[in-house]
């Protein structure tokens, strides 16, 4: 059985990698979610709500991904049994949860300075046809503020999908996982690893394509060229 | 005489240790149109921005109508500060015409005329398009309704722009230098709209322009104005060819040789 060859190593890498696509997806689709609330939730009139964002934020970019996974995974159900409540997370639900907090923390920042950088005049000028701060924020600032903050999601979704080989570390059988084992069960780590880093670099150009394609969609009525 | 539709009484405004408007006395009458000329920095456009509530006053009372734009009246009759909720309601008496346009540059032409229409005044999707057909059509440019902003003129943004306040209707129209952000050669279509506009409305105007031809064109009424109050005011005719204040003689020759 040591006679593996490389292309006997790709049905088992391409499992690992559905398993990375999967935690990517799910988590930069959450991760988006948490930045708009989370950045909107800053710059909201509301105190408290501006207050919760702040912490959030703050914990979840002050603090390593790692050790949040660990949290989440291991010291959560144990807080989870002192006071009564199950909160056994599946690795697969901690691992998607833990990106997406912290992208999310990251991507509220993102949010938040894209909307301030709207300018005043456009603003002033919702409010001179006595647009509400809700109307003015949704229908106005918003769809401007939402192209600039293609470039650094992009970057973030990257981030995201490298970040994802950390949840192997919960026995999560993504790409980094599969190769590890192949790389215990073989010793061939030139050729598995060579074989990991094409295809997490695949997976990074698609990923930038689709972002592309999304940021031409909410772009569409700039210059071309823009 | 009739009650006027814009009063300023003793207003001061001041931006930190320093006062723009300094007891600031100033009325208009409805359908009156009027002009504000005057040296750079000396509170013109900030006459405006407080009607439109872009800037709030340090001191005295603006009244619209008859109730104050930024007090409302207490149970008692005094006046107390102004709520979001009565300077929402005031604000459907204004419009505003900016120096650098401020169009949405992610609607098309016809959705910044509709827009605050149909979700502030809740018109009806179809009679607000009509009605910003209609008004593209005054300002002519009907065949540029699915365009958005970036591939117009500046000359033509800044006619989108006046149709776009006129679509809320306002009784009192604000323009701050509506030409001086355009090419010299697109500066004649929007004060022809403009023109047109004062000929045929009875709508209140205030204007601040540097264009002193077109003031004494389009104007009732011209006010100079000079370190935060106004120093003379009189027909165009008068102000323009026969200033008493040494302040306007000196002003009017500056600009009038510039020109
Ligand atoms: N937000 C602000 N903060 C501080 N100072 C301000 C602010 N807005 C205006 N000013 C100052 O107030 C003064 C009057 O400004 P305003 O814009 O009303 O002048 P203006 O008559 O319109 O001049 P211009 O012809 O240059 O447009 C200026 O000295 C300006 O620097
Ligand atoms: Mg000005």
């Amino acid at each position: 059985m040591n006679e593996m060859t490389w292309t006997d190593y790709l049905p088992v890498l391409w499992e690992g990698a559905w398993v990375t696509i999967q935690l990517t997806f799910w988590s930069t689709i959450f991760g988006a979610l948490l930045s708009f609330a989370a950045g909107l939730g800053k710059l909201s009139s509301n105190r408290a709500l501006r207050w919760l964002s702040v912490a959030y934020i703050e914990v979840f970019r002050g603090t390593s991904l790692l050790v949040q996974l660990f949290w989440l995974y291991f010291a959560l159900p144990l807080v989870g049994e002192a006071i009564g409540v199950n909160l056994r997370l599946p690795p697969v639900v901690a691992g998607i949860l833990a990106l997406s907090l912290n992208i999310g923390a990251y991507g509220a920042e993102v949010v938040r300075g894209a909307v301030q950088a709207v300018a005043r005049s456009q603003y002033e000028a919702a409010k001179a046809l006595n647009c509400t701060r809700r109307q003015t924020l949704f229908r106005i600032a918003l769809p401007q503020a939402i192209p600039e903050m293609m470039p650094p999601f992009d970057n973030l979704a990257i981030q995201n999908l490298k970040d994802t080989a950390l949840v192997s570390l919960i026995s999560l059988a993504d790409l980094a996982m599969r190769a590890e084992q192949l790389r215990n069960y073989t010793q061939d780590s030139p050729t598995i690893y060579t074989l990991v880093i094409l295809m997490y670099f695949g997976m990074a150009l698609v990923l930038t394509a689709l972002m592309r394609l999304l940021a031409r969609g909410v772009g569409r009525w700039r210059p071309a060229g823009r | 005489m009739t009650e006027p539709i814009i009063r300023f009484e003793k207003v001061v405004k001041r931006f930190g240790d320093v006062t723009v408007l300094d007891g600031l006395d100033f009325t208009v009458a409805p359908g009156e149109k009027v002009t504000i000329i005057g040296p750079s920095g000396s509170g013109k456009s900030t006459i405006l921005r407080i009607l439109m509530t872009l800037e709030d006053i340090s001191d005295g009372v603006v009244w619209v109508g008859d109730e104050p734009l930024w007090h409302e009246k207490a149970a008692d009759g005094t006046l107390k500060p102004a709520s979001e909720a009565h300077l929402h309601r005031m604000r459907t008496r204004l419009g505003m015409v900016f120096q650098s346009f401020n169009l949405f540059p992610h609607m098309t032409v016809l959705r910044n005329i509709t827009e605050a229409p149909v979700h502030v005044l809740k018109v009806g999707k179809a009679e607000a398009r009509e009605r910003a057909m209609g008004l593209l059509d005054m300002v002519g440019l009907t065949e540029h309704a699915d365009k958005f902003p970036y591939q117009l003129s500046g000359g033509q943004q800044q006619r989108v722009a006046i149709a776009r306040a006129l679509a809320m209707r306002p009784d009192i129209l604000l323009f701050d230098e509506p030409t001086s952000a355009l090419d010299p050669e697109l500066v004649g279509e929007v004060q022809e709209v403009i023109r047109k506009l004062a000929e045929e409305h009875d709508l209140t105007m205030l204007l601040v322009t540097h264009e002193m031809r077109f003031a004494r064109e389009i104007s009732d009424r011209v006010c100079f104005i000079d370190a935060g109050a106004i120093r003379e005011e009189g027909a165009p005719e008068e102000l323009f060819t026969a200033p008493t204040e040494e302040r306007t003689q000196d002003f009017l020759r500056a600009v009038l040789d510039d020109g």
